[in-house]
Order: structure tokens, then sequence, then C-alpha cells
């Protein structure tokens, strides 16, 4: 069984197709890198996977159940499935330690000393010891995108979501912020990253997809579509990165 | 082995450059009101008025009645004040919420909004303080202070909750997604993510609120209430001296202006502090 599986999804935005007909599926401890260009649906898709988005028609199933089902509530759904935004998002009227341990001890209803030690041991994990107490504001965007990383890992989901965690960083925070990701591969996180780090998704994805119209126009291991790429689409995709300098 | 480097020098400003600008200010100052002062105090019937409204002695006559009644407006201004706060943030939530079910709330916060604001706070004030105790319904309270401050709290409340709705509109569309992301329920997305960052933002507007409506207690003294305004119209029927009404003015200006100022300041400080965060 698949972790998440989805068929032929379709998303209107007014009479706007966003997705069309969308199939894709990711097994367990599997990271899947969406590329594309800007308005080829990627983060739409993965906004519908946690119904931050609706969708007009099509299934997606976590652990083979209709994340619509009525025994799957929309709360229940996202305890299992993180995201993390392009712009952070973190509550700038706490602390990082409270951004932390909000959804652990309001959502999953576990108590305050069990969460923080969990939330202190993440820090650790990524080097952010320090900052337990700051608030928001204080921290870099490198750093702040990291605590959305821990906020999102907090509650130990099955899923996680990254929607572009990179776009909105300077060029010197972004490394800091990959390498956090990488462990995470490393560690059997279940994973779907929508990027514009080419080089990025070469490196840690087990599959690389290419949307286009709000479609999947092809599919493969990094190394094939990087370098041998069959859809024309995806070939003039690249050619443009690369002459940016991107990849 | 580093260099010991001094800090650069800071430029200083000599006593000179620095009272110049004070004193100009001083003495603009003391130009314009001293004009205006004198173009008042010119008129031929200022003597008289200075009688009717400036007698030190009526003044010092009527002060404390009029005391005694402006401590019945703090008290009144309090109380109302509680209340308004809390009963808006309650409006302004049942506004707030979507999804069929809260909808008989969010259409109720919505008519209470509109007709409560649509109505003149004076108007209120007399149709509550003299149409409801003329019911004489058993069991409900019938002094004119009860249901005038009642209608304060009503009319206020209308205006408050929409100052608290703006500033949760003004919250990033972002916070909410992360909050439901994490899988807060729409409550706790507002109790934790939303409300907490819509009172720091309207806040200045809050206390502006507050110090308007420490000055429209004042209107309570239509219906009879014996606060600060009525006691000055008290003295006055009695004794044709206008004077009380001035010594009713000083005690709302000793009131209100540190409010105003604390105001000033606190918006400064939230201005300042988003400064900084967009740097």
């Amino acid at each position: 069984m698949q972790r998440v599986e989805i068929r032929s999804l379709t998303k209107y935005f007014g009479d706007n197709l966003v997705l069309d007909s969308v199939d894709l599926s990711v097994g367990i401890h599997e990271v899947v890198c969406l590329i594309g260009a800007s308005g080829s649906g990627k983060s739409t898709l993965l906004r519908c996977i946690n119904r931050l988005v609706d969708y007009d028609d099509g299934t997606i199933l976590l652990d083979g159940v209709d994340i619509q089902d009525e025994s799957l509530p929309q709360n229940q759904l996202r305890k299992r499935v993180g995201i993390v935004f392009q712009a952070y998002n973190l509550f700038p009227h706490m602390t990082v330690l409270d951004n932390i341990t909000l959804a652990p001890r309001k959502v999953h209803g576990l108590d305050r000393a069990e969460t923080e030690a969990r939330a202190h041991e993440l820090l650790e994990l990524f080097e952010m010891g320090t900052f337990a107490g700051s608030y928001p504001d204080r921290l870099s965007g490198g750093q702040q995108q990291r605590v959305a990383i821990v906020r999102a890992m907090a509650t130990n989901p099955d899923v996680l979501l990254l929607d572009e965690v990179t776009a909105a960083l300077d060029p010197e925070l972004i490394g800091g912020v990959l390498s956090v990701i990488r462990d995470l591969k490393t560690s059997g996180m279940t994973m779907i990253i929508v990027t514009h780090e080419m080089g990025f998704a070469r490196d840690v994805a087990d599959r690389v997809c290419f949307l286009d119209a709000g479609r999947i126009l092809e599919e493969a291991p990094p190394n094939k579509l990087f370098s041998d790429p069959e859809n024309p689409r995806t070939r003039q995709f690249l050619q443009r990165i690369i002459e940016a300098g991107r990849l | 082995m580093t260099e010991e480097r001094s800090a650069p020098a800071r430029r200083t400003r000599n006593a000179r450059d620095r009272w110049i600008p004070v004193l100009a200010s001083v003495v603009s100052t003391g130009v314009v009101f001293g004009l205006a002062a004198w173009w008042v105090t010119s008129s031929e019937f200022w003597p008289a008025v200075q009688r009717q409204f400036f007698s030190g002695e009526a003044i010092r006559e009527s002060f404390p009645a009029v005391l005694r009644g402006f401590w019945l407006n703090v008290r009144i201004w309090v109380i109302a004040e509680i209340f308004i706060l809390g009963m808006s943030l309650i409006l302004a939530l049942m506004r707030s919420f979507t999804g069929p079910i809260a909808a008989p709330f969010r259409f109720f916060a919505i008519a209470y909004i509109d007709l409560l604001r649509g109505i003149p706070a004076l108007l209120l004030i007399l149709l509550l303080g003299f149409g409801v105790p003329a019911l004489q319904l058993p069991g409900l309270p019938r002094g004119a202070l009860f249901w005038g401050t009642v209608a304060m709290i009503l009319g206020y409340s209308a205006y408050t909750a929409e100052v608290y709705r703006s500033g949760m509109e003004a919250v990033h569309d972002g916070q909410r997604a992360a909050a439901r992301a994490l899988g807060l329920s729409q409550w706790q997305t507002m109790r934790y993510a939303i409300v907490p960052q819509a009172v720091r933002n309207v806040l200045p507007a809050l206390l502006n609120g507050a110090v308007s409506l420490q000055k429209d207690v004042a209107l309570l003294s239509v219906i009879g209430v014996r606060e600060a305004v009525r006691e000055a119209q008290i003295y006055t029927a009695r004794t044709f001296n206008y004077s009380s009404l001035i010594a009713a003015a000083v005690l709302f200006l000793i009131a209100s202006v540190p409010l105003a100022r604390l105001t000033d300041r606190y918006a400064r400080r939230d201005q300042e502090r988003r400064l900084q965060r967009t740097l």
C-alpha cells in the first residue's frame, strides 16, 4: 500500500483548470520532488493533500483511506500530514518553543513537559537549541524556516509536505535548510517537496515529477529526468533553468 | 593578532544647536496662542462671559458636587468598558466563524452591529433610559443609571466589534493556514493564533475608544443620572452661573489627556516594532 495515492485529481480556480487529472503515488520513506514553472499547479497539488485547498474531482488516499472519508476528519488528517510554507508562517507572538509545542499540546493532547522535552530534542538535533526562548522576528529567515520544519515534525507526521521552503531565503541561508531536509530523508521521512532548487531535487529525490499546466508530464528518477528527459516540454524547462544558471 | 579599533566617533551637537529648535517652538507656540487669547478677550462681551464661565468663586463652590458626579462617571466608564471589551470580542468572533452551524450567530452579529451602529448614542440612551423602565417588567431594574449604562455598552460594543474584526482581518492569511494545517480547530485557530495578534494590532484603536467612551458617559445626564455634567447643570440652574461646566470640563481633561498620551506612546512603539520587523 502506498502512503499517499492520488488518482485523477482535478481542481479548478474559477474557470481556470489548475490540476488536470493528476495521478501520483508516494510510498513509505519515499521522497518525491515536484518541479515545474510557476503556475503549473505544484503548490496547489501539495495543498490538496492536507485539504488546505479543496479539489473538484478525483481521490486522494492516505494509507489507503480516502482523505474525504468521514472516518478521517479534517483535523485528524492534518495531525498526520505536516506542511512547511515558503513564508515560514511562524506565530510571531509566540516563542520558538511555544510555536513548536502548540499543536502537540492543543491538538494531540500531550502535556507540556513531554512536548517541551521533545521540542528541545529536535531543536538540538538541528543545532537550534539556543533559540528556544526567542521570538521569530529575532531569527534569520533560514533559522525561522528550520523552526517551521521542527514545528511540522514535532507531531510525528506520516508525510511531510514542503512548499518551496527555500524560495524566500537569501542564497547563503539555503544550505542550512536543505541539510535539515537531507537529515529528514536519512531518518526515513516520507516527503513531497515542491522546489526550484534543481541541484537539491537531484540529490534528495527518489523520484522527480515535472508538472506543466496542471499535468504531470514526466515522472522519473532524478538522474534520468535531469540528464535524459523524454518530454520536449521537460527539456525546454530544464534548458531555461540551465540558462539561468540554476542547475 | 587583531588590531584594536576604536568605535567611530558619534556626531555630537553643541548646546546652541540643541536649544535653538526648542526655543523656536516655544516662541511660535507663544505667539499663536497669545494672538488667539488677545482676539477672544478683545470682545466687548468678554468681561461678562468671564464672570459667567470663569468665576473662581463659582468653580470653587460647585466643585465638590461636580467631583462627586465625576466619580460616578469614572465608575460607569470602567464597568461599561469591561463589558464592551468582552461583548465586542464575542460579537467579532461570532461574525468571523464560517460554516452552516455558525450561520445564525453570524447573522445575529451582523444584524446587531448594523442596527446599533445606526442609532445615535443619545437616542439609544433616551430609548432605553426612559422606555424600558416604563414597561415596569417584574424582575428588571428600573433605574436610569442602570439602563443608561446598558445603552452605552450596547452601542459601543457594535463599534468595538468592528475594531476587533479589522484587527483579525489584518492578520496575514498564512497564519490561519499554518494553524489549520497543524490540525487546530477553527476555534483554536482564533484563540491561539489570530486573536492575540489582532488585539495587538488594534490596541491603539481600543484605547482611543476608551477615551471616547469616557467623555460620552456625560450623555447619561439627559436621563437624569447625576454624573459630573448633570451636577454642573444643577448648579447652573440654581445660580445662573456656568462656571460649574468649566469645573466639569477640567475634570474630564485631567482624566482623558493622560490616556490620550498613553495611546500615542503605544502607537509609536507599535510602529517602531513593525518597522524593525520589515528591516
